[in-house]
């Protein structure tokens, strides 16, 4: 990577960040999820008139409202950390992350802000009918809100819609409708929201556990499990579903994240997925430093991995070293150090560009920018590979293997664990023996932090699998990330764990203070 | 015989006023409490975080959008230690 960039900066940097989004990320995917749950209450309520649905709205609605409240503006502290912290990659990036974050505080402002207070406040002041309508809206817009900030993370994983603009030294979007419907974005949106609605249905499931298990609210509960698992089940069973489209997706734009979350170091046709393993550092190296992970043990399935990517047993799939080598010409996946020739030469381009331009060579800087980066070919075929320039050996390509294998296995088994959750919640529900069954209700329970790991472990393996790149294959982090002194981002790192810290442990005692009170009469 | 004082409907702006105004005075433990706690986060991230911690980079130490794209343009190109194709 570029020599005078302190390593300690840019990790303080990506520590910062880290903590930052994964913080907020507490408190968003609840949301999510309990403003549909909240609304499917409200419009039982108004189809039934039974106020005692009134009653578990109002209950579930007021741990949105401290979940929301709590959470709001903390995903602000992300967008100054981009002017500040990482400031080559918010000029380099140009509108195209400003437009969609833009639309999100816009949609966010005007739609939340007008209908959460309905919610809230128009119990009694407004006819049931808008009230419910608000509370439907409420749900719409916070999810459309998050449509938003995955398109502008989904371009960072697939950067479309563009052209890098020599003059300005920014990418400019040309195509809207390219950057809306990147494969990624829409992968990431549906596989994201979907996650949300799981975790608040798991979170719904638990608390509504807990009420059975101190013998309160036996009715309320056992309606909120039903609800909550059914809606659980169905989106569980979507973000199967998104997460083997996304993994498809993956594969072809992001190959090396792909082979890392499956530690697959050679690839083979046929290739089977592994269910569990576990990995250990081997004496082999990659070229020069990285070691090789081998498997101490693993379940693997055979042919899967293929089928996944491919749709059949016989397809390719490359593993890391082949990716290194050869690429994969099946599928127009270029080898790492043909990128690497290719970045270096869209680099000499530039900077050539930028002598012409420091000596006021205004007539050769005009024939670069025609000649170059006006041509479809050196934007596709070179440019867009410009960030491979900046690594010194292909395997400064290749991210953190055990993180991304570990995150991703995490992530899928316990998904899969709460699919069984749901669907033994409903099944008891229905013979009439879920509060004789103690250990399923306190597994529901101690379901509410695992249902927490595993959506930021979704999180660790979508931004960790994707390292070095902070826009993929364009520009790596440490070119990214601002000249500051790491004593300052340090600094800012403690002030923000002290902060979100405090926020998380308000979240929590108001809302368990709130759920101990239980619903009002 | 007295005249009975009409009714007058407050305009839409009154009433989205008084929406708002009763719904804050008639809030709950909870509502006050996060509301507290949304005005302290607030402070702190816009008069504290953004002022003193995180000024905007390229705003502060540079002062045009030339000489910012100048200065980008000198990150991006830099070569790295082992390519043996430097200027």
């Amino acid at each position: 990577m570029i020599g005078n960039i302190d390593l300690s900066l840019v990790d303080w940097s990506r520590a910062q960040f880290a903590l930052t989004a994964m913080y907020h990320w507490l408190f968003v995917p609840l949301t999510l999820g309990l403003s549909f749950i909240i609304a499917i209450m409200e419009t039982i309520y108004v189809k039934t008139g039974n106020e005692e649905w009134k009653r578990m709205t109002r209950f579930w609605m007021t741990l949105f409202g401290i979940n929301f409240a709590i959470g709001v503006a903390t995903g602000i502290i992300l967008e100054f950390e981009f002017g500040t912290n990482w400031s080559s990659y918010s000029w380099f990036v140009g509108d195209i992350f400003g437009a969609p974050l833009a639309i999100e505080g816009i949609l966010a402002f005007f739609l939340e802000s007008t209908f959460v207070a309905v919610m809230f406040f128009g119990w009694n002041k407004v006819s049931k009918k808008f009230h419910l309508a608000s509370t439907w809206l409420v749900a719409v817009g916070a999810n459309l809100s998050a449509l938003w900030i995955l398109v502008a993370n989904a371009w960072m994983q697939n950067p479309v819609g563009m052209v890098f603009n020599p003059e300005t030294a920014r990418n400019e979007m040309v195509n809207f409708w390219a950057v809306l419907f990147n494969p990624v974005a829409v992968d990431k949106f549906l596989h994201t929201i979907f996650s949300g609605f799981l975790l608040a249905s798991v979170f719904v499931v638990g608390v509504s556990s807990w009420f059975i298990i101190k013998k309160r609210e036996e009715w309320l509960s056992k309606r909120s499990i039903l609800i909550a698992s059914v809606f659980g089940l169905l989106s569980s069973l979507m973000v199967a579903f998104t997460g083997d489209t996304s993994a498809r997706t993956i594969a072809q734009v992001q190959p090396v994240k792909f082979a890392a979350m499956e530690a697959l170091y050679t690839g083979s046709k046929d290739a089977g997925l592994v269910a569990v393993g576990v990995l250990k550092k081997s004496d082999e190296k990659l070229i020069t430093d990285k070691a090789v992970n081998n498997f101490v043990m693993k379940i693997r399935i055979p042919g899967l991995l293929s089928v996944m990517t491919g749709g059949s047993r016989d397809v390719f799939v490359p593993g890391i070293k082949d990716l290194i080598h050869y690429g994969d010409t099946t599928r127009n996946i270029l080898s790492i150090p043909e990128m690497m020739e290719r970045g270096r030469f869209a680099r000499e381009v530039l900077d050539d560009y930028k002598r012409a331009r420091m000596l006021n060579d205004n007539e050769q800087a005009d024939i670069i920018r025609n000649d170059y980066f006006r041509t479809r070919s050196f934007l596709e075929e070179n440019f867009r590979y410009f960030g491979y320039a900046f690594l010194n050996s292909p395997e400064d390509a290749i991210p953190n293997v055990a993180v991304a294998f570990y995150s991703f296995h995490l992530m899928v088994m316990l998904g899969f664990f709460f699919i069984l959750l749901f669907i033994l919640a409903i099944f008891m529900l229905f013979r009439g023996t879920l509060q004789k069954n103690k250990w399923f209700l306190w597994l529901a329970l101690l379901s509410i932090p695992l249902v927490y790991i595993c959506s930021e472990a979704g999180w660790v393996t979508a931004e960790m699998g994707r390292q070095p790149w902070i826009i993929q294959d364009m520009m790596p982090v440490s070119v990214a990330v601002s000249q500051l002194s790491p004593g300052s981002v340090i600094t800012t790192f403690i002030l923000f764990a002290v902060l979100f810290t405090a926020l998380l442990a308000a979240e929590v005692s108001i809302m368990i203070r709130q759920i101990k009170s239980g619903p009002k009469h | 015989m007295k005249k009975m004082p009409e009714k007058t409907t407050p305009n839409m702006f009154a009433r989205i006023f008084r929406f708002y105004y009763e719904g804050f005075t008639s809030m709950s433990w909870w509502g006050k409490r996060v509301w507290l706690i949304i005005l302290i986060k607030l402070f702190i991230i816009f008069l504290v975080l953004r002022l003193f911690f995180f000024p905007d980079y390229l705003k502060k130490n540079f002062t045009d959008d030339r000489q910012r794209s100048d200065y980008i343009l000198e990150q991006i190109t830099k070569t790295t230690d082992t390519d043996d194709r430097k200027h």
